[in-house]
């Protein structure tokens, strides 16, 4: 199973990106041959609206079950639900400590959105 | 002729001017408040409402008994307003920007565009000025298309004073475009002089010809005025600070209630307007008089 987080780095040491929607690119991990590829996020980041609707499509496209991340608006919230993935808001230091607890069982997963949607 | 009552700060007196404006015409006038997040001349001007109508944009309405969600509708919009993810197409009314671009390209017929009400459109009449007036509804986002459905209910051929929003973004533009002059409405202060320049770069680029007016001249600098100099802008009127002004607004009474002797230079400039207009349509046409 593939689970995808956020982040602002190109390496498992490297910080979450508090920011769904514009994160700088995902970290897709597949926790069965633990390993992982990197998804740019860069064309959402630089979109005018609607970055939360594209970024929570590359995480379906990339066949992630689970998405650990900083926030979460109502918009990524109603398509994710739909795609039957989970949303993690997590505010743990690095990506590795993210899927530490993950894999422990110790992450919530988000009942609704976390943040009011807005305009840029 | 239809001028256009604009500003890039807000608060400058565009309103106080535009409804003085229609007030001191002393002939058919319409008057339109395109400031449709806030409008408020109908305080001034005080309208008999004789027409009420919703202003609508055109959204699309997925048919989920034909659509196949092969995404193509996605793909193609810019606005991330539709989206097709795992099976399913959903789609986003608010972020729509009423392209129809979705309709076009969907091999199955399954969009549709239907009207959803945005907006609402108010006319009445006040002794001899049409008045029109805008409202987004609250929450709604997008008020060009209001600005527009505005504009598109006035009658063509008449004196037109539009009262535009502040700044110099799409729902300025959007009230600007298609005006024969623009009047900028500034303030004697380091926030009027700076966003006046924006608006200033705003009009050269649409190039509409355009003129300034100082409201509440003597309260700030003499910046503006240096500004004007420098760049061959015309400066066509100074309204004084005066206490009475701000007395009568707060009653919800025009400038001409404090002020009636400002008619006449009112009336003044909309003809100096007037000669500007004829003059630049005259060179526009290669023509001009020796």
């Amino acid at each position: 199973m593939k689970i995808a987080i956020s982040t602002t780095g190109n390496t498992l040491d490297a910080a979450i990106d508090p920011r769904f929607g514009r994160a700088a690119r995902f970290l897709i991990y597949d926790l069965d041959d633990k390993t992982f590829t990197l998804v740019e996020n860069e064309q959402n980041l630089n979109a005018a609206q609607g970055a939360g609707i594209q970024a929570a499509k590359i995480i379906a496209d990339n066949e992630a079950k689970a998405i650990i991340s900083g926030q979460c608006g109502p918009k990524a919230f109603k398509i994710l639900s739909a795609a039957g993935i989970t949303i993690y808001p997590c505010d743990a230091g690095s990506v590795a400590e993210a899927i530490e607890l993950y894999t422990a069982g110790a992450l919530q997963p988000a009942k609704d959105a976390t943040v009011e949607g807005h305009w840029v | 002729m239809k001028i256009a009552i604009a500003s890039g700060k807000g608060g400058t007196g565009k309103t106080t001017l535009a409804t003085a404006l229609a007030q001191a015409a002393a002939q058919p006038v319409q008057l339109l408040d395109c400031d449709v997040e806030e409008p408020n001349a109908h305080i001034f001007v005080k309208p008999q409402w004789t027409n009420h109508k919703d202003a609508t944009i055109a959204i699309p309405v997925l048919d989920t008994t034909r659509c196949t969600n092969c995404g193509k509708c996605g793909e193609l919009c810019q606005f991330n307003a539709i989206v097709t993810i795992a099976n399913q197409t959903m789609i986003f009314s608010d972020l729509c920007h009423s392209c129809g671009g979705c309709v076009l390209v969907c091999p199955e017929k399954a969009l549709q565009e239907q009207p959803k009400t945005i907006g609402y459109i108010d006319t009445g009449h006040s002794g001899e000025i049409t008045f029109i007036k805008g409202t987004l509804v609250i929450g709604e986002a997008m008020s060009p298309p209001v600005i527009r459905q505005v504009k598109k209910t006035a009658a063509a051929d008449q004196l037109t004073i539009i009262d535009c929003p502040p700044g110099t973004s799409c729902p300025m533009m959007t009230a600007v475009n298609g005006s024969d002059f623009v009047l900028l409405v500034t303030e004697p202060t380091p926030f009027g002089l700076h966003d006046l320049k924006l608006a200033v770069e705003t009009l050269r680029s649409m190039d509409i010809p355009f003129a300034v007016v100082v409201n509440r001249a003597g309260c700030g600098d003499d910046k503006v005025d240096h500004y004007c100099r420098n760049e061959q802008i015309s400066l066509l009127l100074q309204i004084k600070d005066d206490r009475r002004v701000a007395t009568a607004y707060s009653r919800g009474d025009g400038l001409l209630s404090a002020l009636p002797e400002l008619a006449t230079q009112l009336r003044s400039l909309l003809t100096e307007i007037e000669k500007r207009i004829n003059q630049a349509q005259g060179q526009t046409q290669g023509g001009g008089t020796q």
